[in-house]
């Protein structure tokens, strides 16, 4: 029986009931397919919260860090034997020997077994030595003194403190049971406490956790950042220029879009294949440096501000060009005085973008070099550097536990840098943002 | 930092040329400023014109061919049997020496002939920075005097400055088609070169890869192996799953902005989502190492699966949340585009929302979505940062998702991290590699723009 014979013949009662029972399955199924959508956006919610809140969780504890109070006598027989005053005898002697002999006076039980001694030096980072190089050579007068100052503590002593790391040797824990005996010691005496994490903002890379920093990859992203503004700025906006207000539309053009389109789409590994062959093995630039980054990220951002400053264009009224126009402007004094200032917002809002893309590119920066083991901050676009993004990659591959807590922390800041320029595009375009 | 002095020397230059010239303008006009052709600025940017670009013309081609000249100057210069060696171990030699005549020098010299010519390099490359300094400070102040000489009223110089800009214009627009250019030649360059030592056929079809060569020729594995299937086998594995877990999502969660959502929770879950497409793929990798990973693992080991650490599985669902908004994004926009004419007709036929959405308006954006699909199939594809972190390295034949699979770009990036030999297969192969994701993901996205466009055709 076909529904039209059903209308047909069927009392009206039961028409209505066969399709009133329809109904109520089609908007049972309208009720789950609302459902299904509302779950996918909640599913999506649910994924960026876990990651966020992974790496927040993870991260945070690295921006404080554990040190230790020590009274270091500056014993001159140790630093200055021969009384030089020289400031290379004095850089090069041997200051761990002060901080060891500084904690043996705190447990005195450690002094004369070598074992107990080596195990009570593992408490304190080798970054102590530097801290007391740098007292030293900035004012020699305190040798011959007794001061009273924090060091940082080692890496597994300060992931001890934070709890992430097990008491147990069983559960993990890297400490043995005299050396945990020390550790309560000292928490009892109030001699270790957490303090501001400073090194991670004043020191490049390092290969002990406690003692590496951010501040080399920040500045390399810096200078890449900076060559790939210069050059991506100028370059996309002249492009977009050229096509929304003196192309013709003809042949050469669309050889144009078709090119742009393809640098939007193209892997971005493959920018890196390009500047390792052309950039660094055909002209001989410097491996490493945040110069040939810079190139390479500009290739990344371009065509992002090259869509974006041809929207904007494309956004300023034609009437302001005819008025422009009618009033004898020349064609470029036309774009230069009226349609490119009433576009400015909108190609600012894009390039902030594209230089957000690429802050956070890396897999280009692999390809060229810039993944190397750097500890000097770079003072120039010439010298090897790595970049944020890439220091996080490196980090993460590291194996010390201490530099899950590093990595995370990198991202937290690399992720900060993101959501300022973010949020500096979004104003910029409320602000701006003009209705014709 | 010389360099950079020197350019900003030749700026200011410019700058200085640009008063002169505006000065020089007013003067020759004298008390008529109407005799001049132009408005008097456009003297001035002349006059910096011909100041400015011939002189960083120069030193832009200086740069370009310095390294190659000095280089065969410090060749030349070395003893003959030297100069004899093979052109490789010649290039390390070279190497060593810019290394140790560099601004930057560390290291010690091996030998005293390299010291030497480390010294040679240092005074050539100080003895033509010097001349390209001079050189080019002179060319400015020619030009600019040249520039001011030819100021007279009659000069057209608005048209003349117009027209340099527009040359600079249409430069710019060029760089997009060199870049790909040099992407083909730099990639078709050293394919070429590795498909003369490994067949184009093993490296297509040929099963086995192992490129780590042995060192002697009599060890195992002396001779390496480029069959790159278990790469793509890796690579469209974990893509696939990257959809299979972005598909749905995104393209629900499309329709679910698009039709139901009211515009207040639009406006907040929309930026939620395109939050996802801001976050640097090396973060995802991060968090698939060090939360997906052992948390597939563990829910494994209680199913009584064995799933690896670097499996597939959480490689392609990490890359999947990567993707969800590019489709979300794409097909929200394809959705939208759909006329309200064909909705408005179908609820008037009685058809519920969900029977407009799924009968009308998903087979009218189709092409549209499929196009999205394509897209993101593309992204994930050429995805380097997640799979290099959280996917495994060695190539093995399988379908297994919980088992540890390589990809193209992981390949890459392990071939070409740290030592580099372009006179072995090993590195070259890495080129082909590239080639082979170029022109992939160019084809599907010729492919995605093509079909888009197809269906922009009809409703527009």
């Amino acid at each position: 029986m076909t529904d039209a014979q059903l209308v047909q013949d069927a009392p009206v009662s039961l028409i209505a009931e066969k399709v009133g029972a329809h109904l109520k399955n089609r908007h049972a199924a309208e009720r789950r397919f609302r459902a299904y959508g509302m779950a996918s956006i909640i599913i999506a919610v649910i994924f960026l919260a876990v990651l966020l809140s992974s790496i927040l969780g993870r991260g945070l504890g690295a921006f404080v860090q554990h040190e230790m109070q020590l009274s270091v006598t500056f014993d001159a027989a140790v630093l200055d034997p021969d009384a030089t005053h020289d400031p290379k005898v004095l850089a090069s002697a041997d200051y761990m020997a002060l901080v060891r002999s500084s904690m043996t006076t705190l447990f005195p039980e450690a002094a004369d077994n070598r074992g107990a001694r080596r195990e009570l030096s593992a408490l304190v980072s080798s970054g102590a030595e530097m801290v007391l190089r740098k007292m030293v050579l900035s004012d020699p007068s305190v040798i011959g003194t007794t001061k009273t100052l924090w060091v940082p503590t080692s890496a597994p002593l300060d992931q001890l403190m934070k709890g992430n790391m097990a008491r147990e040797a069983e559960k993990g824990g890297q400490f043995s049971e005299r050396q945990l005996g020390w550790v309560d010691a000292l928490k009892e005496k109030g001699l270790v406490k957490s303090h501001f994490n400073t090194w991670l903002w004043t020191q490049g890379d390092s290969r002990q956790p406690e003692l590496a920093g951010l501040r080399g990859a920040i500045v390399g992203s810096f200078y890449s950042l900076v060559v790939t503004l210069v050059l991506s700025f100028p370059l996309g906006v002249a492009t977009a220029i050229y096509l929304e207000e003196f192309a013709a539309k003809n042949k050469w053009t669309d050889l144009i879009e078709v090119n742009i389109n393809n640098l939007a789409a193209v892997p971005s590994i493959v920018f890196g294949l390009l500047g390792l062959e052309m950039f660094l093995n055909v002209f001989g630039m410097p491996r490493s440096a945040p110069l040939v980054g810079g190139l390479a990220l500009t290739l990344v951002s371009l065509p992002t501000i090259i869509i974006a400053s041809r929207v904007a264009l494309k956004a300023v009224p034609p009437w302001i060009r005819e008025a422009a126009l009618g009033l004898g402007a020349s064609k470029l004094q036309m774009v230069t005085h009226h349609v490119l200032p009433l576009a400015m917002p909108g190609i600012l809002t894009g390039t902030i973008i594209g230089m957000a893309r690429a802050i956070g590119e890396s897999a280009p920066l692999l390809m060229i070099g810039m993944v190397a083991f750097i500890v000097d901050v770079p003072s120039s676009p010439l010298e090897p550097a790595t970049a944020l993004p890439v220091q996080i990659y490196l980090w993460a591959a590291s194996p010390e536990r201490a530099f899950v807590e590093r990595t995370s922390a990198a991202i937290i800041v690399l992720l900060l840098f993101l959501a300022v320029m973010n949020a500096g595009a979004i104003y910029l375009r409320k602000k701006f943002e003009r209705r014709w | 930092m010389q360099f950079l002095s020197l350019l900003v020397v030749l700026l200011l230059l410019s700058t200085i040329g640009y008063r002169l010239g505006r000065g020089r303008a007013v003067q020759v006009a004298g008390p008529k400023p109407s005799a001049l052709h132009s408005l008097p600025n456009y003297y001035g940017f002349y006059v910096a014109l011909w100041c400015g670009v011939p002189a960083f013309a120069l030193v832009a081609l200086w740069l370009a061919f310095e390294p190659s000249i000095v280089q065969s100057l410090i060749i030349a210069s070395l003893p003959p049997e030297t100069q004899a060696l093979s052109p490789e171990r010649l290039a390390l030699l070279m190497n060593e020496v810019r290394n140790l005549g560099g601004a930057t020098s560390f290291g010690q010299a091996s030998d005293a002939m390299t010291a030497a010519a480390a010294e040679h390099y240092h005074s050539l490359r100080s003895i033509s920075f010097g001349a390209m300094a001079v050189l080019s400070l002179s060319l400015a102040v020619v030009g600019g005097m040249l520039g001011l000489r030819w100021i007279h009223p009659d000069l057209r110089a608005r048209n003349k400055v117009e027209g340099a800009v527009k040359v600079f214009l249409i430069a710019s627009s060029t760089v997009a088609i060199f870049t790909t250019v040099g992407i083909v030649m730099s990639l078709l360059f050293e394919s070429i070169r590795f498909f003369r030592l490994v067949p184009v056929s093993d490296f297509l079809f040929g099963l086995d890869w192992s490129p780590q060569m042995a060192m002697r020729a009599d060890q195992v594995g002396s001779s390496g192996a480029f069959g790159a299937v278990p790469l793509f086998a890796g690579t469209l594995l974990i893509s696939l799953i990257a959809i299979v877990v972005a598909a749905p999502i995104g393209l629900l969660s499309a329709i679910y902005m698009a039709e139901y959502a009211h515009p207040k929770f639009r406006s907040v879950a929309k930026p939620l989502l395109e939050v996802l497409a801001g976050i640097p793929t090396v973060v995802y990798g991060f968090f698939a190492v060090l939360t997906v990973a052992p948390f597939l693992r563990d829910a494994g080991g209680l199913l009584g699966l064995s799933i690896a650490s670097e499996s597939a599985l959480a490689t392609g669902i990490v890359m999947g949340i990567m993707i969800i908004p590019f489709i979300s994004s794409l097909s929200d926009d394809v959705i939208t585009a759909v006329p309200d004419s064909l909705r408005q007709g179908a609820y008037g036929l009685g058809a519920t929302r969900s029977e407009t959405i799924k009968q009308v308006v998903i087979p009218a954006a189709l092409p549209g979505i499929i196009g999205g699909l394509l897209l993101a199939i593309s992204r994930a594809i050429g995805e380097t940062m997640i799979v290099v972190m959280a996917a495994g390295l060695s190539a093995r034949l399988t379908a297994n998702p919980f088992e540890a699979v390589t990809t193209v770009t992981v390949q890459i990036v392990t071939l070409l991290v740290g030592d580099q030999e372009f006179d072995s297969p090993k590195t070259l192969s890495a080129f082909a590699l590239g080639l082979v994701l170029f022109i992939v993901t160019l084809a599907l996205n010729v492919v995605a723009l093509h079909v888009v466009r197809k269906y922009r055709e009809k409703y527009d």
